[in-house]
């Protein structure tokens, strides 16, 4: 029995080893490198693009967007997003030029002696701000997109309510500062455009270099290399990267390589969307919620790229675990002139949870009763209905699992023990909060309809399968986790089963790696592709015999099980409303912190961290527990660290030693627990878990350190420079 | 690349007599980021040839001598020191990590002259002298009297830091702490070294001012015997010596006040 | 120095190689010698991803001239290839490599540390470890493979 067990992750000794070949490993024969020149304002129109006398540009290939051969566009939801500016730019950094050389060092000399004059023009900064008709891009407002939920009456119900609490949160955006920075490598091999690269989704890749290019599929080829940590961060900008050095293969002729250096990745590429989230919650004397009204602000950047659905998804978590007859939800993503925001672990939830779960601790402040009561009380039950009206089929016992939270962190105890330590200790102050929280496993509603994935599993005369998906192994374990399910439901031992390399060429289209999908949506279609497989089998042979046999039976024959998602037909969304079910299942979570906060430097230490969660069935141990402590430091660093500086729409930060992510000494051994409630909706009752530990951890923080220093905190980062500024200039909260 | 990788100490120095170069020993600060640089500085004068002359540590009667291309590490791993000098590995342990470490040199840390410099704030507590050697001789400058502004110093361009001198004295008090962004791996936001000696208290700041700076206000006011009620009256008293700054990894308020904070609750203990 | 020509020591075994002047020894390494094992993830000698043994110390090879190497004896991830010292499968079924960036550099920190198990036992894991940046682990996987590592027998034991 594969699924459960702790198989070793299969890539793993080939990482451990230096063996693994990622994009910047891999050199090919004439290869030239490839960057781009940029520009230097947020806003304004390229009047001029001068290049130094003094250089000598004979030997490199320069394109700017007259070369392009058909639409100036990266295909992703509206295609707004240009592979190169033309006339006008819309954020720092925005490419403009692209050039090629055999030296890399030459190359970056060569960036350097280009000057781009550009007439600055005024730029949107705040999304808060009033809107000027001068600074309108996009329609009539610069709203890329609005959404809006309803349940129940909420007008009626604000009406009736003993208390009204409100509250404003703010989370800034973070960077995903996966340590292997993107890389792509454009060729031309057999008369056909190949690239290789560091990336999520390539069959994103290969529609966004079919729009660009004018080409049919089969006239392009997308190949992921190995890839060093995506994080979402991978899911959208490689599309843009790999246009790039396609333009310049193609115009030179000879393989480019584009790999960034750290400080242009982080300047450059996708972040996680800016909030402002408000709540305005109507409550019963006891606690329980009446009326949620939520309004959610999404800072998009300067194009719509993915915002609709990280809007999407935002807007859908933002009423949280909890049952409430009357909700309403609105969300906008606004334009402003930085670098578009893109998808990041979590993809609107983090922003979402913050301040639901920061404003439920706010609540039981004013009512005076206890955080994890307060939770108790309004957590869903089975057969109440969430904000768009679904009723989860799995019925999770909700409470049980806020009750482990709390029995394995020891929060009451702690809790107790804080409350001394603050009377005595001179400058050290303890806390304890919690979060309670979930994830939609797969893409929204019709979204898996309309991916319409499809994998494949085929038999080899020697006895062993291939395992055909476009689904990409980023560090998370994909490859490992999905042959432990396609092992179990074939019988075969792991060792027989191999996992192809998700190349556009050999591999079906079973959707990008992301939205927490691979192991419940792709993994159960694999388990309907082996079941087909099986079908085909001769009957009372085990299964690598079977195989053999079969080959043996039809030389030179293809024996392959394919399967296409198909709805469950009891699953329904109506798109237009945004009412019903949002995803076919969730995976739920306590996350329980424990804080100390020095008053000499104002600096909050996370002493201890505990992370129950509901994942279905848990099918590998150890690399399970992996994605959720690698979540939660990401979530903490996002919390206490990680700040983007903007400067007239520049990241100023753009390099490790100022974005400041977590060390190992910064952190506490992170407990984690799974609480195994099968869903029929996945592999062996499996969910998905990417994302959700990084939507949790932020408000489990904050609220610790707000109860350890005594003051309502509604933003984050929370910096020490900014705590000082709570605890001296506020009164105790 | 303009490289000169002397054989010998006099081989060094006669080079910087006859033209300028920049010093270069562990380079863990000149490589950061080496190749987007828009210009490097050059030419180079290597010393990493020299350990016969310029490397290791030795105690000596009345001092500990650190030769030029010692590392923190190197200090770390030194019992003799830690039980004399308990600041030098305690300060050596905070500076970027292991890796960085092992390369980055005392001297060098010095010589950089960032007002971040944490090995600096150390060494200026204990008193420490720079001795500069150039192709006429040597001389000796109290490294509190080492730095004229923002990363300038006394040293004369056909100078080299040889070694730097700590006198070996009876400690009464002594402290460090390093406040930064996160627990390693951190350019210091605001640093402070106090040792209290039988001759009087040296209190040495970092990160708030142009350079590593005594704060000889607070340090007469601890000689008088002055007790202190809260971190503002510290505070008031450094407010004196130092100038923080608002830059993008902290602000002028959060140095000037943490500082004050951190110095109080220690002499409070 | 227009080009320089660099002899030392890798892996255990001779080496020379034509090298830029202003080469890095993280250039050198992916470059010329093949050790593309050896990871860029910053350039600024933050991340750790690049860390080598030099003389067996630990190193950021981003932050090492080419033209100090000379004569000296350089270790990288490709040694364990030979001598798998750390044994990579005991550090796999602890969880320390998830996208395998950090990897390598991580490897030879507790490569290191297994040589020098005085370090490990004087100090806190998580202190030593602090200069190799992980965004994947959380590094829980990391520390406990450490831990797992130290406790495991055999490997090369130097005075370094």
């Amino acid at each position: 029995m594969s699924v459960g067990a702790d198989v070793p992750r299969i890539d793993g000794v080939d990482k451990l080893t230096g063996v693994a070949r990622y994009v910047d490993d891999i050199e090919l024969p004439g290869m030239l490198y490839g960057a781009a020149v940029r520009s230097p304002v947020a806003r304004g129109r390229i009047r001029r693009i001068r290049f130094d006398e003094a250089f000598d540009f004979s030997d490199f290939v320069v394109l700017d967007a007259r070369d392009l051969p058909g639409p100036n566009e990266i295909a992703m939801i509206e295609n707004d997003w240009r592979a190169l500016a033309e006339h006008e730019v819309r954020h720092v950094g925005e490419p403009i030029l692209l050039l090629a050389h055999r030296d890399r060092r030459r190359l970056q000399a060569a960036r350097r002696a280009v000057h781009v004059e550009i007439e600055p023009l005024p730029a949107v900064d705040d999304i808060l701000a009033p809107l000027r008709p001068e600074l309108i891009q996009y329609g009539s407002d610069n709203v890329f997109k609005r959404i809006e939920i309803s349940k129940g009456d909420v007008a009626a119900a604000f009406g009736g309510a003993a208390r009204v609490i409100e509250g404003t949160y703010h989370t800034g955006a973070q960077e995903h500062v996966y340590i292997e920075p993107q890389g792509v490598i454009a060729s031309h091999e057999d008369g056909r455009l190949v690239v290789r690269g560091s990336l999520q989704c390539p069959y994103y890749v290969l529609s966004a270099l079919t729009h660009l290019l004018g080409r049919t599929p089969d006239q392009v080829r997308v190949v992921q290399t190995v890839t060093g940590g995506g994080f979402g961060g991978k899911e959208d900008y490689p599309s843009l990267l790999a246009a790039h050095a396609a333009l310049l293969a193609e115009k030179a002729r000879a393989p480019v390589k584009m790999v960034y250096q750290r400080a242009e990745d982080m300047a450059v590429t996708t972040k996680r969307h800016p909030s402002i989230v408000r709540h305005r919650t109507a409550v019963a004397a006891d606690g329980r919620l009446l009326a949620l009204e939520i309004e959610l602000l999404l800072d998009a950047g300067a194009y719509v790229t993915l915002s609709p659905v990280v809007l999407s998804r935002a807007c859908i978590h933002a009423a949280g675990p909890y049952h409430c007859e009357h909700v309403r939800i609105y969300g906008e993503a606004r334009l402003s002139n930085k670098p578009p925001f893109g998808a990041f672990r979590g993809f609107g939830a983090p922003q979402a949870f913050f301040a639901l779960e920061r404003h439920m601790d706010v609540i039981a402040d004013e009512l005076g009763i206890d955080p994890v009561e307060l939770r108790r009380r309004n957590l869903l039950r089975a057969g109440q209905q969430m904000a768009t009206g679904q009723v989860v089929r799995d019925e999770p016992d909700l409470v049980a699992l806020l009750d482990k939270a709390v029995a394995e962190s020891g929060y009451h105890e702690k809790r107790r023990a804080a409350e001394e330590f603050n009377r005595s200790h001179p400058y050290l102050r303890r806390g304890v909060g919690l979060a309670c929280f979930q994830h939609g496993a797969g893409f929204t509603g019709a979204g898996e309809s309309y991916l319409a994935s499809e994998v494949a599993v085929a038999g080899l005369p020697e006895g062993a399968v291939e395992v055909r998906t476009a689904q990409t192994d980023m560090g998370q374990g994909a490859v490992t986790v999905l042959t432990q399910i396609v092992a179990d439901r074939l019988g075969l031992p792991v060792e027989q089963v191999h996992m192809a390399v998700p190349d556009t060429a050999r591999v079906p289209d079973s959707g990008p790696t992301v939205a927490s999908r691979t192991v419940m949506i792709v993994g159960k279609l694999l388990e309907r592709a082996c079941d087909q497989l099986r079908a085909r089998l001769p009957a009372g042979l085990p299964p690598a015999e079977a195989i053999r046999a079969w080959h043996a039976a039809h030389p030179g024959g293809e024996l392959c099980g394919r399967a296409r998602y198909e709805k469950p037909p009891e699953i329904e969304w109506d798109e237009r409303t945004y009412r019903g079910d949002a995803y076919a299942t969730y995976a739920w979570a306590v996350y329980v912190a424990e804080v100390e906060v020095d008053l000499r430097t104002y600096q909050p230490r996370v002493r201890d961290f505990v992370a129950v969660q509901d994942i279905g069935r848990v099918v590998n141990p150890t690399l399970a527990r992996g994605q959720v402590q690698g979540g939660v430091v990401q979530a903490i660093g996002w919390a206490l660290s990680e700040e983007v500086v903007w400067e007239a729409g520049a990241m100023l930060n753009c390099h490790l030693t100022d974005y400041i992510i977590p060390t190992a000494a910064d952190v506490p051994p992170i407990r984690v627990i799974f609480a195994e409630h099968p869903t029929a909706y996945g592999p062996r009752g499996a969910k998905g878990l990417g994302e959700l530990p990084h939507d949790g951890p932020a408000p489990a923080v904050l609220n610790a350190v707000c109860r350890a220093v005594g003051r309502r905190i509604d933003r984050i980062p929370l910096t020490p420079e900014r705590l000082l500024e709570y605890i001296e200039d506020h009164g105790d909260g | 690349m303009d490289v000169t990788r002397p054989t010998s100490l006099d081989d060094a120095l006669e080079t910087l007599a006859r033209r300028r170069a920049v010093p270069v020993a562990g380079a863990t600060d000149l490589l950061v980021g080496w190749h987007e640089r828009e210009h490097r500085p050059e030419p180079l004068l290597d010393l990493s040839a020299l350990r016969a002359e310029l490397g290791g540590w030795r105690l000596t009667p009345d001092r500990l001598e650190l030769g030029a291309l010692c590392t923190f590490w190197e200090l770390r791993c030194a019992p003799q020191v830690a039980a004399e000098f308990p600041l030098l590995p305690l300060v050596a342990a905070q500076v970027g990590s292991v890796q960085i470490q092992t390369r980055g040199t005392w001297a060098g840390n010095v010589a950089n002259g960032s007002p971040a410099a944490d090995g600096v704030a150390v060494l200026m507590a204990y008193d420490a002298q720079v001795v500069l050697a150039s192709s006429g001789g040597r001389r000796t400058v109290p490294l509190d009297e080492f730095y004229t502004g923002y990363r300038r110093s006394v040293r004369r361009d056909d100078e080299l830091i040889v070694a730097l001198h700590v006198p070996r004295r009876r400690h009464l008090r002594e402290w460090f702490e390093k406040v930064g962004p996160r627990r390693a791996q951190a350019i210091t936001k605001v640093g402070a070294a106090l040792v209290q000696f039988e001759q009087g208290w040296r209190v040495v700041a970092n990160s708030v001012a142009e350079t590593v700076r005594r704060c000889r206000a607070l340090e007469a006011a601890l000689d008088a015997g002055r007790r202190f009620a809260t971190p503002r009256e510290v505070q008031a008293l450094l407010a004196q010596d130092i100038s923080p700054i608002d830059d993008v990894r902290s602000t002028a308020r959060y140095r000037g006040t943490v500082l004050a904070r951190i110095i109080y609750y220690w002499l409070a203990q | 120095m227009a080009e320089l020509v660099l002899e030392f020591t890798l892996n255990g075994q001779p080496t020379s190689c034509r090298v830029p002047g202003e080469a890095r020894l993280l250039d050198v390494l992916r470059g010329p010698c093949r050790c593309t094992g050896v990871k860029e993830g910053c350039g600024e000698g933050e991340c750790g991803a690049c860390t080598v043994l030099l003389d067996g110390q630990p190193v950021n090879a981003c932050l090492v001239p080419a033209f100090q190497v000379a004569g000296r004896s350089v270790e990288t991830v490709e040694a364990l290839r030979c001598d798998r010292d750390p044994d990579p499968e005991l550090l796999n079924r602890s969880g320390v490599a998830q996208c395998g960036a950090c990897t390598p550099g991580v490897v030879m920190m507790i490569r290191w540390l297994r040589r020098n198990p005085h370090l490990a036992a004087g100090a806190d894991l998580r202190q030593l470890l602090a200069g190799n940046l992980c965004r994947c682990t959380g590094y829980d996987g990391i520390v406990s493979g450490a831990a797992a590592a130290l406790k495991q027998a055999g490997g090369q034991h130097s005075d370094t």
